[in-house]
């Protein structure tokens, strides 16, 4: 009975922490509809701006004071953030702020690290809570009780904001109609300013508040972010009482999961997860989205159509111009090459769902790494031939598609990316646990291609005949009656519905095709290293492939592969540089801000203005 | 003619680019996760630019100074594999080094016997890369996981102690850590037993409920593969809970200074740990390492990384000096049974296996100056803690 109870205190402390940076990011999404990635980087900034305020102020003062102000400081970063970064793109297309977002992570880590050193650094304990009360015979340290007593306070401050200020019932207003909020004359940017910091200030005590129970590193950023997600997402969208729940929820079957199956802890996030979504596909206190807010926020997507004499004779000269590429180029460039390759497929595959389907994945590399994983396995344990396991990546990918497209196509907006999410964690803590057959974090090596093409130039040819191919084919697809089926259940599931078409089954269907070519591009790369690793399945690759489909263009067709190609022969070159997460970062955004439409999507606009392409021409 | 030639000549270094071909260096890859894990990373850099300054200043390796490339992989494998070909066919290196993350080892270990690469894995801890997933191009420095937890199963077989706790992080290094404490135990004192196993993901611990599912089992004695913020949050609340007190800890790694040193006052004490004291060295090859390390960075201290990089620079020259050229084949034959005179004394690359016979430290944790350090300690040759060579033949891929 100790125990339990000793337990359950553990659980409600440790949400403390995880309900502030939760409540923010909920907030923030709520109102904003931004998916902050940088939240992480907030809480980070709160641990290392309080820990420095409370080495220099002593006391009980000091402490809480520093804790305090530790939220106010980064709320302020927050409001920098918002108005130097995230304003200029609100009229972007939805979730394409995200791609700011993660620049901003990347600025802030390189920033975190110039200014407080890489070591880890602990943080000091509370002043006057350094012991433990004996509750039933157990020890529960003095300062989790202070944070579950806190807790509270801060919910019913935060509801006593929302529901009885004005500014309050602004901010309730503009999340479920933020036009019609501006259009009744309330200044919509300072409603978004003042969310964003208050959301940042949170993040911000979050971290502060935790530092007697841990410290500041800087990996701390990427860590908590999967878990406040799932909290965000299983407590509701834009519900604060539902953060709190969801917090606590999390947090106690966590500790409950410690005691009785540790080797679980990884994964029981993401069952919760998976299953709250699949019983109430808002979240526990979330409210059902309104039709028409996403894929549709900015300039309508003009109709598409084949390319051009002019772009198709384009293409073909740069093709011949990458087949001769072994004739003039050192080795290294055709590595450099295959590698693009394959992440242009990649991202080409996340691009034919997202943009044509309307359906924004988060954890496309589920597949990617799914369709690596089925060659390396088949190779390791069966000793297939490697022409039939590679053919085995694509299948095996997109049956996993299906059986994970089954689920998730109920679900529609960021709950679909949310579960997509939720379901790649899965896939990825099987793989990344189950070490007695995946090698767990230490892979599968030993996965090379056999001797017909194992030169780098036999395997720069294969790559490039099935990559581009692979990339033409879903271009070919998106023109052909299925695609324009899809297109159909993207911009109206009813009108849709109406015509006859099986709404939910086309978007199964472009679901599990994505999901293969996603393989397809697992099994070149698994075959081009010579290994495979479970963070080829890892949250970070999902959004690599995001970030350039957003990039390059949501609403062109070859968005994908520009940003892709962009996105990866930058990151070759500046990786080679000290700070240069910082300036990659930094280049992230300037490009977002100058180019809201994305890469393509911005020159074609250009090429328009300056008369250089047609309009009718210009669907690239 | 001559004059066509030297114009010919010209134009090729200028359309190649003169990095690769005008300075007449030796280079070596060094592929690192600078970036993700710079906390011990940066250590290892600086240990490498002390050993090559050393190198460089009395006359280089076959009459040219030595060179590293240092190169970011951002922590990923795949990365690292495409550096790696762009060390080797554009750079113009001779051999790759580098990296802490065993999956990034494994990777480059892999892609080397496939291009026929020579690469010296300098930190990672995955015994798999010189064992199980040997093969003849990839070599090791740092001692094996299976040795550093031999080291502490041995000590901890000299108590009473029957009811065992662990604690490691969820991943490849912590299962392997955990698995060879138990091994290792089990042959030394048959009637242990493990009462419970915690595995925390790493650096996500929830270190009250670790804490308190350890205490509940009540073991006599812990056996902690935490490291880094998981191991400052296990330790805090850890000595707040009390479950420290009346127990032995066995702690791999915890001595080293990236893992003791931040936790400043509040470093366990009493825990029967391997690290590198450091501090505690008063002469010969140690003692001359320290002070130069912080003669040449000051305001710094040695860390484990520091060392590692300075013998792997160290190790590097002495391959070249032995082989007399820059050629695989000839590095290939002089790496076998290779010795290297190094801060830990001579270690030799065993042809065996590609090992090479660092030992570590191991001793007892205590406060002073307010500051975890390791006292009693004493330095321990691996070579007495080694699989039998006929274990290690039979777990070697045949080639």
């Amino acid at each position: 009975m100790g125990l339990f109870v000793a337990q359950l205190l553990t659980g409600l402390a440790n949400a403390a922490a995880l309900f502030l940076v939760a409540s923010g990011l909920s907030l923030i999404f709520g109102v904003t509809r931004i998916v902050n990635f940088a939240h992480g980087s907030l809480y980070m900034l709160g641990a290392y701006v309080g820990l420095t305020l409370m080495n220099h102020l002593p006391g009980h003062f000091g402490f809480w004071g520093s804790i305090v102000m530790a939220g106010l400081i980064v709320g302020l970063i927050g409001v920098v953030i918002e108005v130097c970064v995230l304003r200029p793109v609100y009229r972007a297309p939805e979730l394409f702020q995200l791609v700011a977002t993660f620049g901003v992570i990347l600025v802030i880590q390189d920033l975190a690290l110039m200014i407080w050193g890489a070591e880890d650094q602990l943080g000091p304990r509370a002043p006057g809570l350094r012991s433990v009360v004996r509750i039933l015979g157990e020890p529960v340290p003095q300062y989790d009780l202070a944070l579950i007593a806190i807790t509270p306070f801060i919910l019913f401050g935060l509801w006593w904001f929302i529901a009885k200020t004005r500014t309050g019932i602004l901010v309730r207003a503009a999340t479920q109609d933020r036009e019609m909020v501006g259009a009744l004359g309330v200044n919509q940017s300072w409603l978004f300013t003042g969310v964003f910091f208050l959301g940042s200030a949170l993040a911000g005590l979050g971290g502060a508040i935790q530092l007697p129970k841990g410290g500041a590193d800087l990996l701390m950023d990427l860590n908590i972010i999967s878990a406040v997600f799932v909290v965000v997402v299983v407590g509701g969208m834009g519900s604060i009482p539902g953060a709190f729940i969801a917090a606590v929820l999390i947090s106690v079957l966590n500790v409950f999961g410690v005691a009785y199956v540790p080797q679980s802890t990884l994964v029981l996030m993401y069952v919760v997860m998976a299953v709250v979504l699949m019983v109430k596909p808002y979240g526990l206190l979330g409210r059902e989205e309104k039709a028409g807010e996403h894929g549709q926020v900015g300039e309508v997507e003009r109709p598409i159509r084949p390319a051009g004499l002019v772009g198709r004779s384009l293409v073909v000269v740069l093709l011949a111009v990458l087949a001769l590429v072994p004739f003039f180029a050192s080795t290294f460039m055709q590595v450099l090459i295959t590698d693009i390759v394959i992440f242009c497929l990649f991202a080409a595959s996340l691009q034919f769902i997202l943009s044509s389907g309307g359906l924004v994945s988060f954890g496309h590399a589920v597949f990617f790494g799914g369709g690596a994983y089925v060659s390396a396995l088949l190779v390791t344990y069966s000793e297939t031939p490697m022409e039939v396991a590679f053919l085995l990546a694509p299948l095996g990918a997109g049956l996993l598609a299906l059986g994970i497209g089954w689920f998730c196509i109920r679900l529609s907006g960021v709950y679909f990316a949310m579960l997509t999410l939720a379901f790649s964690q899965l896939v990825w803590s099987l793989v990344f646990q189950w070490g007695s057959v995946t090698g767990g974090d230490d892979g599968l090596v030993n996965i090379w291609p056999s001797d017909w093409l194992s030169g780098t130039t036999a395997y720069y040819y294969f790559t490039l005949a099935l990559g581009v191919g692979g990339i033409l084919v879903l271009r070919h697809i998106i023109h052909s009656p299925f695609g324009y089926t899809l297109r159909a259940t993207r911009d109206s599931a009813r009108q849709a519905e109406a015509t006859g078409i099986d709404v939910k089954k086309v978007q199964w269907l472009a679901f599990a095709l994505a999901g293969a070519m996603a393989g397809l591009a697992g099994g070149l790369f698994v075959f081009s290293k010579g290994s495979i690793f479970p963070n080829e399945l890892e949250i970070a690759k999902s959004f690599d492939a995001l970030i350039v489909v957003f990039l390059g263009g949501v609403k062109t067709l070859s968005g994908g592969v520009v940003g892709a190609v962009f996105m990866e022969s930058v990151k070759d070159w500046l990786t080679r540089l000290e700070y240069w997460r910082l300036i990659l970062g930094l280049l992230i955004i300037a490009v977002v801000i100058i180019a809201p439409e994305g890469i393509v999507g911005s020159l074609r606009k250009f090429g328009e203005r300056i008369g250089l392409v047609k309009e009718q021409e210009s669907m690239q | 003619m001559k004059q066509v030639k030297t114009l010919l000549a010209a134009a090729a270094i200028a359309v190649l680019g003169s990095s690769a071909y005008a300075a007449d260096t030796i280079k070596i890859g060094e592929i690192n996760h600078y970036k993700r894990l710079a906390a011990f990373a940066e250590p290892y850099k600086k240990g490498v630019e002390l050993a090559l300054s050393e190198i460089n200043s009395s006359g280089g390796v076959l009459g040219k100074d030595l060179e590293f490339i240092f190169r970011d992989d951002q922590g990923k494998p795949g990365e690292a594999v495409k550096i790696a070909e762009e060390l080797m066919t554009r750079d113009g290196a001779v051999m790759l080094t580098g990296t802490i993350l065993s999956n990034v080892g494994l990777a480059i270990s892999s892609f080397a016997a496939e291009k026929g690469y020579i690469y010296l894995a300098a930190e990672p801890l995955a015994d798999a890369l010189v064992w199980t997933s040997g093969n003849p191009y990839t070599f090791r420095l740092r001692a094996s996981t299976w040795v550093q937890a031999a080291m502490l199963a041995e000590e901890a077989a000299k108590t009473d102690a029957i009811r065992y706790a662990t604690i490691a992080p969820n991943y490849a290094y912590g299962t392997a850590a955990v698995e060879a404490f138990k091994v290792n135990l089990k042959q030394r004192k048959p009637e242990v037993e493990f009462v419970t196993e915690q595995w925390p993901a790493l650096f996500k611990i929830d270190a009250g409920s670790e804490v308190q599912a350890i205490e509940s089992a009540k073991p006599d004695a812990i056996y902690n593969v935490t490291f880094g913020p998981d191991l400052a949050k296990f330790v805090r609340e850890g000595t707040t809970r009390g479950v420290f007190e009346g127990r032995k800890v066995y702690g791999l790694l915890t001595g080293e200074p990236e893992y003791l040193e931040p936790l400043k006052d509040e470093a366990p004490e009493g825990w029967f740990v391997t690290g590198y004291p450091w501090y505690g060295f008063t002469a010969g090859p140690e003692k001359k390492f320290v002070d130069a390390y912080i003669a040449e960075f000051p305001g710094e201290t040695p860390k484990i990384g520091s060392l590692v990089g300075y013998m792997t620079a160290k190790s590097i020259a002495t391959l070249i000096t032995d082989a007399g050229s820059t050629e695989t084949d000839a590095l290939l034959a002089a790496f076998k049974d290779l010795k290297v005179d190094t801060p830990m004394g001579e270690i030799t690359y065993r042809a065996l296996d590609h090992q090479s016979t660092m030992g570590a430290y191991v001793g007892t944790t205590a406060l002073e100056d307010g500051k975890g350090v390791m006292v009693d300690w004493s330095y321990k040759d691996p070579a007495a803690y080694m699989p039998s060579d006929d274990e290690v033949k039979a777990m070697r891929p045949a080639n």
